[in-house]
């Protein structure tokens, strides 16, 4: 078996996002970037399932600018047998990179694509979703636990009700919750071996896909600032505050 | 437990100035070296804090070209102004009664993060193996003494001590060669200084904590290339400390704050003197109506030339502020430490090649300009222990008249953590409430580093002893870590009418101050696990 891993590079969750100044997007330059956290869990989990002997195969894939590559060579030193990065410049929607990775499958012909449940910087939270529609393969969503059987997995999910569990046949698509697992760190001699791994680069133009955007943005602002609170003497005034300044009962 | 190890020529601990440049000059002098070097931050430049006016002298000589490789050194210093603040007056010193030291026309205002990022790319082109993310939490030895590398910090133990399931095992750097480019207060340079008695007749080391914001200004306000420099208030003519504001690109001023960590009062609070300087009509007019949008803090040194340690010891070398190279009356370290790390390469190469002592290191330094440049600054702080005004007017005699070359050298007296008077014998200090418009409290700023250490990971400040703060700090000092630590890390909290002292070290921005100030030395800073700490933009 063999499983495709997407990546994405995205603002390190640590950093406090700025907002720039003509509206049209958020800072990123000289800004700590690193793999979207949930695509983390993906790689961890594909390497798992690899290790436990259950596939043979982990490449991992990044649609993005020339620095992506960071990512594909993070995933590469966490347990990934080699990468691939395919090229683009400027906003990317999930619908272009569904697409890619849609030619990327066609090309690699895994059994399993993961990715992370959503990307934390635009929140989509719709790659994996069209990329099932694309494939017009199963998907499991919101993956909190993957059993691989046979050809079939049996998928824990996060809802909101709690925890469903559903069973797909492969191939499939499983998007990815960070409490599927907890990644391991990349150690020194692996992040040294992981240099020498091959990453194949790919122009998006070269897989004829056409990658501009669907969708116009029309202003990024930062949300309100929240407003001091204050103290009251007593329940008839927190009462009389709720109901007359609030608004709310 | 046995670790992997690996071998190289030259193994470096620091992404900084210093370690940058002995990484790209021994790659100059030889290719085929094989040089590693270890960063404790996420990435090269997210510990990197500094003002910063750049003099180019020693990059001139490590990258003559360095106009032609797109360095982030672009803003030419147009112009100086130097106040002494009173409370709510200023009056501007002409320039030209600054000592030479302290004139900046050749100089640029730049990021000393986003220089390190550029010196890292250069060296990563050069061959060099950069590993970010893992800090050397342990030094190694031959059977002779001698240093030998450094061990790697493990990953994944929880704060009990545990093996987690993600537990990753550190690694062994050995290099035929070990150079220590920490930076300030390095806790490895810290142990070599101790065990290779590297300060013997030395005056104790000097240290200062500098915070800096970074601001957005109003277009108004913002003279691209203005470099300004106040003394005086909030701070009393005891304590040693001033400002700088730079006006670099994009509408930014880079607004800082420095106090020599010899202060007296434990009532002091460095993060609120910062704050309430803000207030000052001079200064608030300018960034009045801009934005802050980056905060940090990190302690520096002061001791220069007189308490400057031995450099070399058998196996390694100790370089930049890690040693101690910082010129305070130019307020400038990265061309001295840059500076100290191209000798550190020339040495290393001539150690591996003809098999000289690691000594040698010593005499290029004394035929450095460096040595001429510590040499002549070395009087100018230790008259500061005199006050403010007397400090000065010693100044322009030394520095203006003699240029440095007065026949006699000052002593710092005391180390930093000795000068605090007991708490009942100082004033209390009452700091003006915060207007989150100019001023703020240390969470909201904590909160701009971009700060996080993974949780369920041990305490990475360890306390001696773990009853002192209370028993006896608290007592005779009012607990002063909880006004010197500039993130807020150290707490007083009262349970059920007990003193309870809290270490909230996921704050911690490892600006090594308490490991410096704690009365007791009770305080000892070791590296949390890779990755930790701030995220410095441009700092």
């Amino acid at each position: 078996m063999k499983i495709l891993v997407a990546v994405k590079r995205v603002i390190d969750y640590n950093v406090q996002i700025r907002v720039k100044e003509d509206g049209t997007g958020v800072v990123t330059d000289n800004v700590k970037m690193s793999t979207n956290p949930p695509d983390d869990n993906a790689i961890e989990e594909a390497v798992k399932i690899k290790e436990a002997g259950k596939a043979t195969e982990v490449v991992a894939v990044t649609v993005g600018e020339e620095k992506a590559q960071e990512t594909v060579r993070k995933a590469l030193a966490v347990g990934a047998d080699r990468g691939i990065h395919v090229k683009v410049d400027g906003i990317l929607e999930p619908l272009a990179v569904s697409k890619i990775l849609q030619k990327i499958v066609d090309k690699e012909k895994p059994d399993l694509v993961f990715m992370g449940k959503q990307a934390i910087d635009d929140d989509c939270n719709q790659t994996g979703q069209m990329l099932s529609a694309l494939l017009n393969w199963p998907q499991a969503t919101f993956a909190s636990k993957i059993d691989v059987k046979d050809n079939k997995l049996e998928v824990t999910r996060e809802i909101d009700e709690g925890l469903e569990t559903i069973e797909i046949n492969v191939p499939a698509i499983v998007t990815c919750d960070l409490r599927l697992n907890e990644p391991r760190y990349a150690s020194l001699p692996n992040i040294m071996k992981a240099k020498k791994k091959p990453i194949e680069e790919i122009a998006a133009t070269d897989l004829g896909v056409d990658v501009s955007p669907r969708l116009e943005q029309i202003k990024v602002e930062e949300p309100p600032k929240r407003k001091a609170g204050i103290k009251v003497a007593n329940v008839a005034e927190l009462v009389q505050k709720l109901k007359n300044e609030a608004k709310v009962i | 437990m046995s670790r992997e190890s690996m071998e190289y020529d030259v193994v470096i601990i620091g992404g900084g100035p210093s370690g940058l440049s002995t990484a790209i000059k021994i790659k100059q002098l030889d290719p085929n070296l094989n040089v590693c070097l270890l960063e404790k931050a996420s990435e090269i430049g997210a510990h990197i804090l500094s003002g910063n006016v750049f003099e180019t002298r020693a990059l001139d000589e490590l990258l003559p070209n360095w106009r032609e490789l797109n360095s982030p050194i672009k803003t030419k210093v147009t112009k100086e102004k130097f106040l002494f603040l009173g409370k709510t007056k200023s009056l501007s010193w002409p320039t030209w009664l600054l000592p030479a030291v302290q004139q900046n026309h050749k100089n640029y205002i730049i990021s000393l993060a986003n220089l390190c990022r550029w010196l890292a790319e250069q060296a990563e082109n050069l061959g060099v193996e950069i590993f970010p993310g893992f800090p050397a939490s342990e030094i190694l030895y031959n059977e002779d003494g001698s240093v030998k590398g450094v061990a790697t910090q493990d990953m994944g133990i929880d704060k009990d001590g545990n093996k987690k399931d993600s537990f990753e095992p550190g690694i062994e750097l050995l290099g035929k060669v070990t150079v220590f480019a920490e930076g300030c207060r390095g806790h490895l340079g810290k142990q070599l200084i101790e065990k290779f008695e590297l300060n013997k007749g030395k005056d104790p080391q000097q240290y200062g904590i500098g915070f800096k914001e970074i601001w957005e200004i109003e277009d108004k306000n913002h003279e691209e290339g203005l470099v300004m420099h106040t003394a005086g208030w909030p701070l009393d003519n005891n304590t040693y400390g001033g400002s700088f504001m730079y006006h670099a690109e994009n509408k930014q001023v880079f607004l800082g704050y420095v106090i020599g960590l010899d202060y007296k009062n434990p009532h002091l609070s460095p993060y609120d003197e910062f704050q309430r300087f803000k207030t000052h009509p001079a200064i608030k007019k300018i960034i009045e109506g801009g934005k802050r949008i980056s905060y940090g803090a990190r302690a520096l040194i002061e001791g220069g030339f007189q308490s400057l340690p031995k450099m070399f010891m058998p196996g390694a070398l100790l370089i930049g502020c890690d040693a101690g190279t910082l010129n305070m009356p130019k307020i400038k370290g990265s061309h001295t430490a840059m500076k100290s790390g191209i000798i550190a390469a020339e040495t290393i190469n001539e150690h591996l090649k003809e098999n000289k002592d690691l000594s040698i290191y010593e005499n290029k330094f004394k035929n450095s300009w460096l040595y001429k440049e510590l040499y002549e600054a070395r009087n100018v702080k230790p008259s500061f222990s005199w006050g403010l005004i007397l400090g000065i007017i010693f100044t322009g005699i030394d520095q203006i008249l003699f240029r440095g070359k007065l026949p006699f050298t000052l002593k710092h007296k005391h180390a930093d953590h000795k000068t605090l008077k007991p708490a009942n014998q100082m004033p209390k200090i009452d700091y003006p409430k915060y207007d989150n418009v100019i001023t703020f409290d240390k969470t909201s700023s904590v909160y701009l580093t971009g700060t996080n250490h993974v949780d369920n990971q041990p305490v990475h400040l360890k306390l001696k002893d773990p009853d002192l703060p209370i028993n006896y700090t608290l007592d005779k000092f009012d607990e002063p870590a909880q006004r010197y630590c500039p993130a807020g890390v150290y707490e007083v909290q009262k349970e059920n009418d007990v003193n309870k002292f809290v270490i909230n070290s996921q704050n911690c921005i490892h600006c090594k101050t308490c490991d410096i100030k704690e009365p007791s030395q009770n305080i000892t800073w070791v590296t949390p696990e890779g990755n930790g700490g701030p995220r410095y933009g441009n700092m």
